[in-house]
């Protein structure tokens, strides 16, 4: 009987530290599936290991000798004691494994639910089983699976919807003001580091053009460099948001640096083309009443926390229609596990017909003196048949029951019945 | 034959605008695959339906207000489908259709009556007429739905209240460009059609304006239009200004085709509501 096994930790059950030691080397990957395809008590082997989480996914006929080397291994590759890790480490059997790596690679599982990375990740490490030939027949239709799974849940539900970052609320923000970041100019006016995340972030969804300001020229300098644009003074600011349609201000300023005549100034000369200002400094840099202006928007690090708080209940929310269809996928798996319980039995009485087949055209042959070939394949055709459909019956049974609990039951009688286990038995 | 088709053309028209409905709430995509769908083939019910109508009456499908409605909300929903081809937005569907749904309705509890064809109805002229303005009032209809939506999504983004609704309308940008476009295109269809009606009446009733109500509140709509394009493409206007601007012209617009027409109109009205002729 084999067993799906998942044993690991995550950054639920295992401290950083403890994760960093196991996660620590790149080929790590490679090495533990190489040991895990050299052990005999496992079949198939698949080792995931992230900054969130390092586990094996394994089958085995053999679940507690599997248990002992797996261990093992990971203490290898930590290069610690067994005992200074195994209170961390969770395990799942069977369909609670199948339910788990599910809810990895939809990222249920994640610190951050909903968030996209975890599924490639979980891909590059069945790609490493595949190069490493540690997959087979369960853990290749288990991982499609996986993937379907995963897919199912990013498009049926809200889970990746939302924003939960600060930046990246910002950018979803900017894009249901101007759809299209392509070809839009960005303003950074002071240069802290979640300025130049938020940057990061528009630049990665089109933005192409940015301009830093910033009280310090020579910082400012350092910034556009870094993101292929361009320096401007501070004084510049009033002629610069002319230009500009997505401002990011985080300086230090004590007062506004963006008040409400300048940005009323300048909206007629830039015929109302909108403008978005993402205030991530405190305090503010921009005068609250500049959202008043028509086709202006204001958003300060309030507002924007407030987005993600919402944000975040949402995703708590989709995450329970999400565990909805993993428990849907892991049904229908355990389905196509239990079949493969039935297919030997099924496989031996397919292989009984056909031995009985060919003894018997042997023997009938050798008394039915000459025969053209088409009498021969009339024969062949002939016997095919009748046996094909003496052993369809029970065979279609067996499928059947291979998800029932009485599965054991019809097994052991088809095996007696068709003699299977015995092969000089009851003839005589 | 022709009423069966008016008949499946409302179904069809009513079934699509429950299923927007449904796919604006619950976000289902093949919900609005099927309304989509479903809404075309009203659509082409309604296009035969008309073309029938055309062809018995030999003049354009318009001589009554039940008539009027029907081919206005058939213009909607052809609007509809040509910015759906440029702009792939799934939501606008749930606004236009129960626009088109809405005068369908109307149009269907008129009682229709036998509409006598004068001959002079039989003009080339005034089938352009009719078909130019009705095709401009369906684009303008686009603006006053986008409008609308813009001025809702606008709200959200303003009040930094980012609820359901904000995450199912689409972007400011798109909404502003619908408005612009629709206007683009709906006011020289207006234009036309007004041009072409007096040269109409020119030939029909020997001069080229006659001072009717309908004849002067078409002018103000006109008037109204015009001045939201120069604001739009001389001074910048655009968001918020432009769509409350785009509501109010359209209003002014639909008290010109329904309100004049049962209320002031001289000639121009329907005969079927005020037992006179002309259209």
């Amino acid at each position: 009987m084999i067993k799906i096994v998942n044993l690991g930790m995550n950054h639920e059950t295992a401290p950083v530290e403890l994760r960093e030691c196991l996660a620590r080397e790149p080929g790590n990957t490679s090495t533990a599936l190489a040991s895990m395809r050299k052990l005999q008590s496992i079949n198939e082997g698949l080792f995931i290991s992230t900054c969130n989480r390092v586990e094996a996914l394994y089958t085995s006929e053999a679940p507690e000798e599997a248990r002992r080397s797996v261990i093992a291994l990971l203490s290898d590759l930590g290069d610690m004691p067994e005992h200074a890790f195994s209170s961390n480490l969770y395990t799942f059997e069977d369909a609670e494994a199948i339910r788990h790596i599910f809810r990895v690679a939809s990222s249920l599982d994640s610190l951050v639910v909903g968030e996209p990375q975890i599924l490639g990740q979980i891909k590059e490490a069945y790609y490493q089983a595949t190069k490493e030939k540690t997959a087979g027949v369960v853990l290749n239709r288990l991982m499609h699976k996986t993937f379907h799974v995963a897919k199912r849940v990013r498009t049926e539900t809200g889970i990746a919807d939302a924003a939960v970052s600060i930046s990246y609320a910002a950018v979803e923000l900017a894009k249901k003001i101007f759809y299209d970041l392509e070809g839009k100019l960005v303003l950074l006016i002071g240069a802290g580091e979640m300025a130049e995340l938020a940057a990061r972030h528009l630049m990665a969804h089109g933005v192409t053009s940015i301009r830093v300001a910033n009280r310090t020229f020579s910082r400012a300098v350092q910034v556009a460099e870094s993101f292929n644009g361009s320096a401007v003074s501070f004084d510049e600011i009033g002629a610069q948001l002319l230009e500009a349609d997505i401002v990011v201000t985080s300086t230090a300023s004590t007062e506004y640096v963006i008040n409400h005549e300048l940005v009323k100034g300048c909206l007629r000369k830039r015929r109302n083309r909108p403008l978005f200002f993402i205030d991530i400094a405190v305090p503010r840099d921009v005068e609250p009443r500049v959202n008043d202006l028509g086709n202006v928007y204001v958003y300060d690090i309030d507002d924007l926390k407030g987005v993600v708080e919402i944000n975040v209940a949402q995703r708590r929310q989709e995450a329970v229609k999400a565990e909805r269809i993993v428990q849907e996928e892991v049904i229908k798996f355990e389905k196509w596990i239990k079949t493969l319980e039935v297919v030997p039995t099924i496989v031996s009485i397919r292989e009984k017909a056909e031995a009985i087949r060919q003894a018997e055209i042997k023997r009938s042959l050798s008394s039915l003196g000459q025969l053209d070939p088409s009498q021969r394949k009339a024969i062949e055709t002939l016997t095919l048949s009748l046996a094909e459909k003496i052993i369809n019956d029970p065979i279609v049974v067996l499928k059947r029951k291979a998800d029932r609990p009485t599965r054991d039951t019809y097994l052991d009688i088809a095996r007696r019945l068709f003699n299977l286990d015995q092969e000089n038995g009851a003839e005589e | 034959m022709a009423f069966l088709l008016f008949k499946l053309a409302l179904f069809l028209i009513l079934l699509a605008t429950g299923g927007f409905i449904v796919y604006i709430i619950k976000q289902q995509k093949t919900v609005y695959t099927w309304s989509y769908r479903i809404l075309l083939a009203g659509f082409v019910c309604h296009t035969l339906f008309l073309a029938h109508e055309y062809y018995s009456l030999g003049a354009a499908p318009v001589l009554s207000l039940k008539s009027a409605l029907s081919f206005f909300s058939w213009t909607i929903i052809g609007a509809y489908l040509i910015f759906q081809l440029r702009f792939k937005l799934m939501v606008l569907g749930s606004f236009v259709a129960p626009l088109a749904a809405f005068l369908m309705i109307i149009s269907s509890t008129i009682p229709g009556m036998e509409v006598v064809v004068k001959p002079m109805y039989r003009s080339i002229w005034l089938t352009i007429h009719v078909v130019t303005i009705f095709m401009g009032n369906g684009m303008l209809a686009v603006t006053f739905v986008a409008a609308i939506m813009y001025l809702i999504q606008e709200h959200q983004i303003k009040r930094k209240r980012l609820g359901s609704i904000y995450s199912r309308l689409p972007s400011l940008e798109t909404l502003d460009s619908i408005n612009y476009y629709a206007l683009m295109y709906g006011f020289p269809l207006l234009t036309v059609g007004m041009i072409t009606g007096s040269i109409y009446a020119q030939y029909a009733l020997g001069s080229y304006w006659r001072w009717d109500p309908k004849e002067v509140w078409s002018l103000i709509t006109w008037l109204f239009y015009a001045t939201l394009l120069h604001e739009r493409v001389a001074v910048g206007w655009r968001g918020r200004k432009a769509a409350i601007m785009s509501i109010v012209c359209f209003l002014v617009l639909l008290f010109t085709f329904i309100g004049v027409s049962l209320w002031l109109s001289d000639y121009h009205s329907f005969k079927t509501i005020e037992g006179r002729t002309g259209i």
